[in-house]
């Protein structure tokens, strides 16, 4: 049973078998699940929708995974989409004949600008000022709202320009050209962050910020840094969002992704409270979350009541996470621990 | 008389909101005539009783070192849950608010027992609660639901003359006893004082004996019971429930506690500082409505750079405060290479 020991303590081996869960339970349960059709030369079906609909999420749980990664917590990204799609959409513009106000790329360059300086103001706030990150980011989660409504003037703007379709409609090669957007973004972070000493200095500075600063690391720009990043990361996501409803509302673009994202996050293996981070999880956790809602809409329920069993799935996940709720279970089951 | 003024400085950040509120309410009278009135001061009472609730509900939970995201959406849920009740199944208003309360309860419980059993971060729960709330709204009706009740009716129309010809409503009474009651309870009670006592230092608490783990679920409680009654006296206003009801306004609830000078460590506040809080939040708003051409999301920024000001601040008394303690080991060169 090597091969099994080996398989099972992979950290992405239990993410993938609550996939596999999921997967299997559609193929039984709802009809046509798995067709995947060619259509003018792209693929078709309930499962590229799902890899294409979490797209913003996956990108939202990139930056949140390092966050997390330091204990800390970041419930602004929601808003910061919002703000960056605003944005965007001013810059472009809702002119009928599809003829951008600015070029396209100085408005996405202006969008995820001003995300990351969102980013920073957070991290400042955290790491200079020493509040708690979740009323730091609470602060920016519902003021970056009303910065999100006078953005956009509170009117939703519609976009009529092509060529911004192709980032949240486009494909290449027959897949989501979001999925090259994401694969970019998840390299890259990997590499940074695995390939060089930085994912390590994350990972102290949640187990132990002081003892972090006494090893010689600077945690204050190390914490700066990761919230900054994870607004880069919500400017891009933001991006996609509106390039898909090729429409920016400030009050609604991206309203609830914080939940859906640190769900993500801790599906994927990443824990709550800090020392350790799974990038490659939080993907898969995406991958979850948005099948998980798919499923829920397959079965006719409301997007609104779906946020009900969001909620539960997390409730019982954070419980699994606690050291209390394991001990309880193993005595109840007469062990001392669980395998998990 | 220095002494005496050592005392006050615990007094401090109430005794600053208090400035500011003037100070806005000067400014505001000076520019815009009609302002300065004894009616526009009581309509800050009228038209933030719901917000002063969910306010004491909330002082107790951060005082205690928690926090509490779920009450804009348990207060969503207790406006479905009463026109529901009232319209759709046509149970008597002296049945639906004790049921409404209890529902409201019942999810502050929950989620307390959750932090306190297995240890979880209150952020996390509540978020989920948050959720489940506003979910739970869809679940009573996707649609909005008006009340045409006459109890509630009568409650929504009532003027009562206090000085002269201005008027408050029941809802200001109701908020003037919940906020009696808080201050009551957190100076006065067991379990007031032990609130108090494991924002200070939990395990100290733990340590002198006090009843730790019961009390933390309580003050869930006891800020889901707010919520509800919130969200009863919110129906007052709009005489309906709608499941997009208060959303964000955890965040106006927390910065009413901040504004009021409770510090989100824990330990220190008080009940009578977020009444402060909530009149600066209702001069805010009075203001860009008064100014005319500032769209009300302005009131959010405003309402964030507040609270923003106000951590600041408090930070600051921190940092002074033990830079005060660590006097004598401050010539030591303790700088660490951050």
């Amino acid at each position: 049973m090597a091969w099994w020991k080996y398989v099972s303590s992979r950290k992405i081996f239990w993410p993938l078998v609550a996939l596999a869960v999921l997967m299997a339970f559609n193929l039984f349960f709802t009809p046509k699940f798995f067709r995947i059709e060619v259509k003018e030369g792209h693929l078709y079906g309930n499962v590229i929708d799902i890899i294409k609909n979490s797209a913003p999420i996956m990108l939202l749980a990139i930056g949140l995974t390092l966050v997390i990664a330091t204990k800390g917590i970041d419930i602004s990204v929601g808003s910061i989409v919002a703000i960056s799609a605003g944005v965007v959409a001013m810059l472009l513009g809702g002119d009928l004949l599809g003829v951008p106000k600015y070029p396209i790329w100085i408005a996405m360059g202006t969008a995820i600008l001003v995300s990351v300086l969102a980013g920073m103001w957070n991290g400042m706030l955290v790491s200079r000022i020493g509040m708690q990150p979740i009323i730091a980011t609470l602060i920016l989660s519902v003021a970056g709202r009303g910065i999100a409504m006078v953005t956009t003037n509170a009117l939703i703007v519609w976009l009529y320009i092509k060529p911004f379709r192709i980032y949240g409609q486009g494909y290449l090669l027959g897949l989501p050209f979001s999925l090259y957007i994401i694969a970019v973004l998840l390299i890259l972070t990997a590499l940074v962050t695995r390939r060089t000493a930085l994912g390590l200095f994350i990972e102290a500075v949640g187990i132990n910020p002081t003892a972090a600063r006494f090893a010689g690391i600077n945690a204050k720009n190390i914490i700066f840094g990761v919230y900054a990043f994870s607004g880069f990361c919500a400017g891009i996501s933001g991006l996609i969002v509106c390039s898909t409803v090729m429409s920016a509302d400030g009050n609604n673009a991206g309203a609830g992704y914080e939940l859906s994202a640190i769900l993500a996050v801790v599906l994927g293996g990443t824990s709550l409270n800090g020392g350790k981070f799974y990038l490659l999880g939080s993907m898969v956790g995406a991958l979850i979350v948005q099948t998980l809602t798919t499923t829920i809409y397959a079965f006719g329920v409301p997007p609104e009541i779906a946020q009900v069993v969001i909620a539960l799935v997390v409730l019982v996940i954070s419980l699994l996470q606690s050291g209390k709720f394991r001990t309880m279970i193993a005595g109840f089951f007469g062990k001392r621990e669980l395998a998990i | 008389m220095k002494a005496r003024f050592s005392i006050n400085s615990r007094n401090l950040p109430t005794l600053f909101t208090l400035g500011l509120f003037v100070i806005m309410f000067a400014v505001g009278s000076l520019s815009f005539p009609g302002f300065l009135s004894p009616q526009n001061f009581l309509n800050l009472f009228i038209d933030n009783s719901y917000l002063l609730i969910l306010g004491v509900g909330m002082t107790f939970v951060i005082i205690s070192g928690g926090i509490d995201l779920s009450v804009g959406s348990v207060l969503a849920f207790s406006t479905m849950l009463s026109s529901s009740l009232l319209e759709k199944s046509h149970w008597d208003p002296l049945l639906v608010i004790p049921v409404v309360l209890l529902a409201g309860v019942a999810l502050g419980l929950f989620m307390g027992y959750i932090i306190q059993a297995f240890d979880l971060p209150p952020f996390i729960i509540t978020l989920a609660g948050l959720y489940l709330a506003r979910g739970l709204c869809y679940v009573v009706s996707i649609d909005t639901i008006g009340i045409s009740n006459q109890f509630w009716q009568d409650a929504a129309h009532a003027q009562w003359n206090v000085i002269g010809q201005n008027f408050i409503s029941p809802s200001v009474v109701i908020g003037a006893v919940v906020v009696i009651a808080g201050v009551f309870i957190s100076r006065s009670t067991k379990f007031g004082r032990t609130v108090y006592a494991i924002g200070g230092n939990e395990q100290s608490a733990i340590l002198m004996g006090l009843p730790v783990a019961r009390t933390k679920v309580m003050i869930y409680g006891l800020s889901g019971f707010c919520s509800a009654l919130a969200g009863i006296v919110f129906t007052f206003y709009t005489l309906s429930g709608y499941a997009l009801n208060g959303k964000g306004m955890e965040m106006d609830a927390i910065a009413t506690v901040v504004i009021g000078g409770t510090l989100l460590t824990g330990g220190v506040g008080g009940v009578f500082g977020t009444v402060f809080g909530v009149l600066v939040y209702g001069t805010i708003q009075i203001l860009i409505v008064f100014q005319g051409t500032l769209n009300s999301w302005w009131t959010r920024i405003a309402i964030g750079f507040l609270v923003f000001l106000f951590c600041l601040l408090q930070r600051v008394f921190e940092s002074r405060k033990v830079g005060k303690a660590k006097k004598p080991e401050a010539k030591v060169p303790a700088k660490s290479p951050s």
